[in-house]
């Protein structure tokens, strides 16, 4: 059931750029899947709406989730010190499908890469392609996704860790040396819109985790409405996660 | 649950003086974790058209100094997929439905409230002002004949009461309110969004896909507080007031100033749960200031001639 939870900030830190780690104790446990979100709210009357992340990582009464600061409201969740309340409302949103027994690629792109991190660590044996803009970026996301997928692929835009260039170019080696039965990915839509291509031309199940700007995060508002094949549907409730043959990828 | 809140609205018996407002609620059903609806006034469900309508593109919100800007463009599942299979669905849950409804002519507005002169519908409200589509809403709600043309066919349509929602974005509001009384509304709602616009410095284009769209929470309280204490002192129909009501102290404004019920929007978004903080808020306030129950609260204003 979805609830509003109390969380205390254990720790709020900067882990590479402009990209933050921000774990949170809460004050009753949290059952969630992977590929579900929560809607945070900004400890300052100043902010009308919730903010919302992709969970990372949770046990029971921990939660981590990771971001990037791209406007006022990031900006100032970046100054909220340990020990500060926030309140959390969890778990939104649908969740990834897949069965264990399935053989998982993850692909993921930059701050893409945190609800990713949630199927790793919750299900031995996936493989891990992970592309970031520089080595430093890359380099955080190898050290979280290391010792929970079998194994990992690297890309950075200017080739400073891996190979050089854009997931989507690694994409096809990747899949030529193992048969995989599901790719999840989650990052820049254009990304996802490539990822998604490359799987159907390969007949390889893809689930994609889309973005929107949303208010309610209940499928109340609209706000986060998307085009798909079975047409209008609310990123909120009907997603994040959707087959990637369901939507009708804009870019 | 105590009698002290409960009160009446064109003869629709509320346990609460506190309306979802429409747009901002869903139907209702999206809020269950966090709301017993039936301790609501009622929830005005999202607003209905004639046909399915997809909404507007691109960027639909935009956050602002204490509010926000919507453009949702009216994304509904239409008339037909409402009857047939959301109202009886909701019919069975218990609590009191005003179904907000928006057409591009006068003879649509009045096919819609005669299909919904039927059982599970509370009352109608009739959305002139909605200032994010081309086709209808605002274009009613500015003109005082327009405004009464479609209260009046709405009204000779159903024999459900007719609740008419003004749009702020006009120069006299009273004059709009006059027009849709004697034209036979049986209730009004105000105020709607305030039309508004961000622009994206970067790109320079405007944040909006729809360009503009329409402004609410906090930063238009005084507007409609304002708004709401001159149409209470004009018309003599019941008034459900809203506009950036968060707190039961934002509410207390809204019942001197006029309204017999209030409507909380905006603030269902950031707390879910507002409408019932507000009603055990109330609850307090007016024990605490001596009253039986929150009519003797309406319209107490003291404005010194």
């Amino acid at each position: 059931m979805k609830q509003i939870y109390n969380a205390r900030v254990v720790s709020n830190e900067r882990a590479v750029d402009n990209l933050f780690r921000l774990v949170v104790e809460l004050d009753a446990p949290l059952y969630a899947m992977p590929g579900q979100f929560v809607q945070l709210k900004l400890p300052s009357n100043e902010f009308t709406l919730r903010r919302p992340f992709g969970i990372a990582a949770f046990d029971q009464n921990h939660l981590t989730m990771f971001y990037r600061i791209v406007g006022r409201g990031t900006e100032f969740l970046s100054t909220v010190g340990e020990g500060t309340q926030l309140d959390l409302l969890a778990p939104l949103g649908n969740r990834f499908n897949f069965n264990v027994e399935e053989k998982i690629l993850l692909v993921g792109g930059g701050v893409g890469l945190a609800p990713l991190l949630s199927v790793a660590r919750m299900f031995e044996g996936a493989d891990a392609l992970i592309g970031g803009k520089t080595a430093i970026e890359a380099e955080l996301w190898r050290n979280e996704f290391n010792g929970a997928v079998d194994e990992m692929f690297i890309a950075t835009d200017d080739g400073s860790l891996g190979a050089k260039g854009f997931v989507t170019e690694l994409l096809p080696d990747v899949l030529a040396r193992k048969n995989y039965n599901v790719i999840l990915t989650c990052g820049p839509i254009v990304m996802m819109s490539r990822v998604a291509s490359i799987a159907r031309e390969k007949n390889i199940r893809c689930e994609v985790s889309m973005e929107r700007r949303m208010a309610c995060g209940l499928g109340a508002c609209l706000s986060c409405s998307i085009d798909t094949v079975n047409g209008r549907r609310k990123v909120c409730k009907d997603g994040p996660i959707f087959d990637a043959r369901e939507v009708l990828f804009d870019v | 649950m105590s009698d002290i809140l409960s009160t009446e609205l064109c003869g629709i018996k509320m346990n609460t003086p506190i309306v979802a407002a429409s747009g901002t609620f869903g139907f209702g059903e999206e809020f269950e974790d966090f709301v017993d609806l039936n301790r609501l006034g009622a929830v005005a469900v999202k607003c209905i058209t004639p046909k399915p309508r997809r909404g507007n593109d691109g960027n639909r919100i935009a956050e602002t100094p204490s509010g926000m800007l919507n453009a949702i463009g009216l994304e509904n599942p239409g008339i037909g997929l409402f009857i047939y299979d959301i109202l009886p669905r909701l019919a069975k849950r218990n609590f009191n439905i005003i179904v907000n409804i928006s057409g591009s002519s006068v003879e649509e507005f009045a096919q819609l409230a005669r299909a919904l002169d039927r059982d599970g519908v509370s009352a109608i409200e009739l959305n002139i002002s909605c200032p994010n589509v081309k086709d209808g809403g605002i274009i009613f709600g500015t003109d005082p004949k327009a405004a009464a043309d479609v209260t009046a066919a709405a009204k000779r349509s159903t024999s459900k009461p007719i609740i008419v929602k003004l749009s702020p974005n006009v120069t006299d509001i009273v004059s709009i309110a006059r027009a849709v009384v004697d034209a036979g509304a049986d209730a009004l709602s105000l105020i709607n969004t305030l039309m508004g616009m961000q622009i994206d410095i970067n790109s320079w284009r405007p944040t909006l896909g729809n360009v503009t769209g329409g402004l609410s929470g906090a930063a238009v309280k005084p507007v409609a507080v304002r708004m709401v204490y001159q149409v209470a002192n004009a018309v003599d129909v019941p008034i459900i007031g809203m506009g950036g009501i968060r707190s039961v102290e934002d509410a207390v404004e809204f019942f001197l100033a006029g309204a017999d019920v209030i409507a909380v929007g905006t603030a269902n978004f950031s707390d879910p749960s507002s409408t019932m903080r507000i009603a055990d808020g109330l609850e307090s306030y007016l024990k605490s200031r001596g009253l039986n129950n929150i009519s003797e609260l309406v319209g107490k204003v003291k404005v010194s001639p």
